[in-house]
Parts: structure tokens; sequence; C-alpha cells
């Protein structure tokens, strides 16, 4: 219990110093943000109410704290472009990226980890040229390719969802709003199941190669059986600790594929704020994705620790 | 005996490769059409003799826009490349070779920079340096991978400093910088060439995807990214331009990665 509690302990630690660098970050670069809200012809007094009603005033690390306690209380500032508040914006956004990325993961596990296991079964002459080029090939397209051909083919020809034109999850269109979502979780999925059926196929056929896999079978044991209670078992924390990783992927594709189906994520939200220099909502979806993918790292880590007791000894491999 | 045996899949990338450079060294001197040619009297017209990629809604060839493309995609990740290698070795080779406290720090802050998503990270540099300029594309990306290098560099020195030649190159003498690049960098090659096939192909998606989104390379430079972001709202008119230009990238992506893939087979049996 106590490597947990470090585990979790060094997780808050990472999200205190990432938070801290993108506001200073952005508060460096973004100038005077009372100025940008009431534009240049603000009269001197407008400017110092205005910026002593944003807390302008204030020294630099409480501003920060502010800031930081705005994730819990909901006020993270007010957008430049859409003038309302930062959470508003943020709010509805969050859950369609949410569903779509927790879409993707259960795609990329279901199909990658049984393709990998059968990969690493069959490694060795066409089968094996077959996966590895495959595998290649996967990694190889991007998202945004297979996105605009997939929102043509199944969006406009077969007219299962309309590509840009996405319902919402609470509206009376929810399983189009679904469906919506699952194309585009696909086009996500397809290059990291590719990566995930590599990883896969390297870790479990060098764990087959060990040394008490043969004493195993040379003792009598089944093959099979060798293989689902020991190869298996050990090729689990490296694949934990793979998935984890592809959370954080999932939510650099979601940017994109966002983009190319229309889908009113935080992803399209960001690049949107990007281009629009709207810092403040930069600087809270940066915040917040980077949150969902080291607690996505520190679930894997806690995870591995009750799979491998070596682990809870603080010590890796 | 068998270490000029070249594989297949090397060989196989080499071809696609090889078919990607030299449309890009034609690019250079020679493009059909002018890539920035309208021409109203043929707009939307499929692939043909006359333009092996069709053309778009202004008439332009999009085949000649795809080869000008394909030159900034290329030059951009190769510079990325550039500056991700040289820094991450650098660094790599003083923290793998000296370790110590230097060591401690930077890898920390390494495991940090590279639990992020590197996509992310790009997209806050390139928020903060300035989107939409192709320097600041190369900067961006360039920096986000230095720590993927800088971990994969530390391994190969790491596992070099207490080989015997290291230990007698030392013994005669040799300075930390020589010992450094003369006699470990060399033999650090097998790890660093796979390792580039794969932050090669990384930076051409990752270009792509900014240009894509609009935020990367924008006209007048002409870049794959951005042409699919024109021909996605022209599919149903001229499917062609997308196809072309998609295929583009994947041709270069999967040659790469081949490389890569043959390379990594190859030392495999080596060792």
């Amino acid at each position: 219990m106590k490597s947990a509690a470090k585990r979790a302990g060094l997780c808050i630690v990472t999200m205190l110093i990432v938070s801290f660098l993108a506001y200073a970050a952005f508060a460096l670069i973004s100038g005077d943000p009372a100025q940008t809200l009431l534009g240049t012809d603000a009269t001197p007094e407008r400017l110092e109410q205005m910026r002593h009603q944003l807390g302008l005033d204030q020294p630099f690390m409480v501003r920060y704290l502010k800031w930081l306690l705005g994730f819990f209380t909901g006020d993270l500032g007010i957008s430049y472009s859409y003038r309302q508040t930062v959470w508003s914006l943020i709010a509805p956004k969050i859950e369609v990226t949410l569903c779509m990325a927790l879409i993707s993961f259960v795609v990329i596990v279901a199909i990658s980890i049984p393709a990998g296991i059968l990969a690493a079964q069959r490694s060795n002459g066409k089968s094996g040229l077959l996966s590895t080029g495959l595998i290649q090939l996967g990694m190889a397209v991007p998202p945004f390719f297979t996105g605009i051909l997939v929102s043509w083919g199944c969006g406009i020809v077969m007219k299962w969802f309309t590509p840009g034109d996405f319902p919402g999850l609470h509206s009376a269109k929810a399983a189009t709003a679904l469906r919506h979502l699952f194309f585009a979780a696909v086009c996500i999925a397809i290059p990291r199941i590719a990566m995930t059926v590599r990883m896969l196929r390297s870790t479990v056929i060098g764990e087959m190669n060990r040394s008490y896999v043969r004493t195993a079978i040379s003792r009598g044991n089944d093959r099979r059986g060798v293989f689902l209670r020991h190869v298996l078992k050990n090729s689990l924390v490296p694949t934990v600790t793979f998935l984890a990783q592809t959370m954080a992927e999932i939510v650099g594709g979601s940017i994109v594929v966002e983009q190319v189906f229309g889908i009113p994520g935080i992803g399209r939200l960001l690049v949107a704020s990007i281009s629009n220099r709207d810092y403040p909502v930069v600087q809270a979806l940066v915040v917040i994705m980077a949150f969902w993918v080291v607690l996505a790292g520190t679930a894997a880590d806690l995870i591995n620790q009750r799979i491998d007791p070596r682990l809870r000894l603080g010590g890796g491999e | 005996m068998k270490k000029n045996k070249i594989n297949g899949y090397l060989l196989a990338g080499l071809i696609l490769f090889g078919i990607f450079l030299v449309m890009m060294i034609i690019g250079l001197f020679y493009t059909p059409y002018s890539p920035t040619a309208m021409s109203s009297a043929e707009k939307f017209q499929g692939p043909s003799a006359a333009h092996l990629f069709g053309t778009d809604n202004f008439g332009r060839d999009i085949f000649s826009r795809a080869l000008k493309g394909g030159i900034t995609t290329f030059g951009i990740a190769l510079a990325t490349i550039a500056i991700g290698a040289a820094a991450g070795t650098l660094i790599g080779a003083v923290t793998g070779y000296f370790g110590g406290i230097v060591d401690d720090v930077l890898m920390r802050l390494n495991d940090a920079l590279t639990a992020f998503p590197s996509f992310l990270l790009a997209l806050v540099i390139i928020s903060i340096v300035g989107p939409g300029k192709k320097y600041n594309v190369i900067l961006a990306l360039g920096i986000v991978f230095i720590p993927s290098f800088a971990r994969v560099m530390r391994t190969a020195f790491a596992s070099l400093r207490d080989v015997n030649y290291i230990t007698s190159a030392k013994l005669m003498g040799a300075g930390s910088p020589r010992i450094l690049f003369v006699h470990m960098l060399p033999n650090t090659v097998h790890t660093l060439l796979p390792a580039l096939t794969i932050g090669f192909n990384n930076a051409v998606l990752a270009e792509a995807s900014m240009s894509f989104l609009g935020i990367g390379v924008t006209p007048p430079d002409a870049s794959l990214g951005y042409m699919l972001s024109e021909a996605q709202s022209m599919f149903g008119r001229a499917p062609w331009y997308a196809l072309c230009t998609g295929m583009m990238i994947v041709l270069l992506v999967f040659g790469v990665g081949l490389i890569g893939e043959g390379l990594q087979r190859q030392s495999r049996e080596v060792a």
C-alpha cells in the first residue's frame, strides 16, 4: 500500500509541475489580457478596473494558485475569442472527447491483443511477412487520411452518419452520435493497433525464448498451458505500460480526427484556440489533456504493482 | 559471411523510398506545370496522361503541387530529425557516459516530457512561437524529438562505458570528447539508424497533421498535409486529389518504416 501512496504522490507532483509550466509559459506570451478583452480603444480607468476584476494586480504565484483551484471551482478565466468563461466552453466538449477516446481504447484492446498473440505464434514464413507488412502499412497511413476516406465512404455514401454534423450525445439522435464517434475512434485506433500488435509480438516471442519456458515444456507441461499460465502472464506488465502510452497517443490522435469528422470535442477547440491565440483556453485544455495522460500512466503503474509483486518494493526489473 | 546479405524488408523499403526520392529530386528542378498556375478550363479533371494526379478546383496540376508539397514535407522532417538527433545524441552521450547528478536531473526531465503526447507538446510549442510558419514548425518538432533520441542514445552510450576497448583507449590517454565521438559514436550506429527511421516517420506524420490542421505550413508554401485538408472539402468532386496526396505520404512513411524494420532485423542477426 505504501508504494501505491508513493506513486499517487508522484502523480500529484508531476501534475503540479506540468500545470505550473503551462501557466507560466502562456502567462509569459499572452501579454495583457485586460487589453485583449477590451480592445485598443479602452480608457485607462476601464483597463485598471478590468485588471482588478481579473486579478491581474496580484502577485504571480497567487494568480497561479487561484487558476489551479479553478479546475475544481470551474473558474478558469474568460476566453478571448468567445467572451464566455473558459469552463462553460470546455465542459460540454470534454464528455464528447472522453467518449471517443474510450471507444477507441476498447477497439484497440479488443483487436490488438488477440492479433498480437496470433502474430507471435506465427512469426515465421509467409504469415510473419504478412503481419510485418500489415503492421508497417497500418503505421504508415495517417489517421486524417483514413478519416477522409471513412467519412466519405461510411458517412456520405452509406449515410451511417453525417460528417460535420454531430447531433450531440444527449439529443434525440444519440445513436447517430455514437456511430459518428465510433468511426472517428476507429481511425485513431488503426495506427495504434499496428503498434500494439508489434510490441506484443516481440514481447511474447522474447518471453517464449526464455529458458524457464523450455524447462517447463521439457518437464512435461503442455505447451498451451505454459503459454497461457506463464508466457502471457509475464507479458502482461509491459503490455499494461504500453496501453497507458496508448491513452496519450489517443489524445494526440483525437486532436486531428475531431477536425476531419467535425466532432465538437476539446481537440477541435484546442486547434481553433491556438489559431485564434486564445491563450486562457489553450492553457486549460493542455493541462486537462496532460492530466488525463498522467492519470493513465499512474493507473498503469498501480495495476502493474498488483500484477508483479517485485514492483511493489519500489524497484523495477 | 552473411553480413552483406540485404534482407527483404530493407530492399523493399529502399525501393519505395527510392521512388519517392527520385520524384522529389525531379520536382526540385522540374514540374510538368507551374504548381500555382490556374486554368479555369481544366478544373476538376481526373488523372490522365496530361495530368497524372488530375487537377483541383482552380485547374492546378495536382502532380506538380504534390511534388512541391512532398519536398516541403520531406525537408521539414529531415531538418526536424537533424535537430532532434544531434541534440539527443549529445545529451545521451554526456548523460550515458558520465552519469551522476546531471544524468539524474536530465533523465527525470526527460521522463516528464516523454509522458506528454508528443503531438500535444508540439502544439504547445507552436502556439508559443507562433503558428503557420515553416521555421517554427521545424523548431517545435525538433525540440519535441530531442527527449526520445536522448533516451535511446543514453542507453547505447551507457552500455559501451565499461567495454574493454574504451577502457584501453582511456588508459592510452584519450580525452573524453575523443572517446565519445571517435570510439563510441560509430558503435552506436545500430541503435541510431533504426531510431532515425522511426523519428523521421513521426516527423513526417506530425508535420502533415499540423499542416492539415492549418497551424503548420500554410500557403504559399505547399505541404502534403495542407493539400489534404483542401482535398477533403472537394472529395465528392475530385476524390483523386485526396487519394493521390494521401498515397504520397503513405509511400514515404511505409518505405522508411520498412527500411527501419530491415535495419533492426539486420542488427539483430549480426548481434
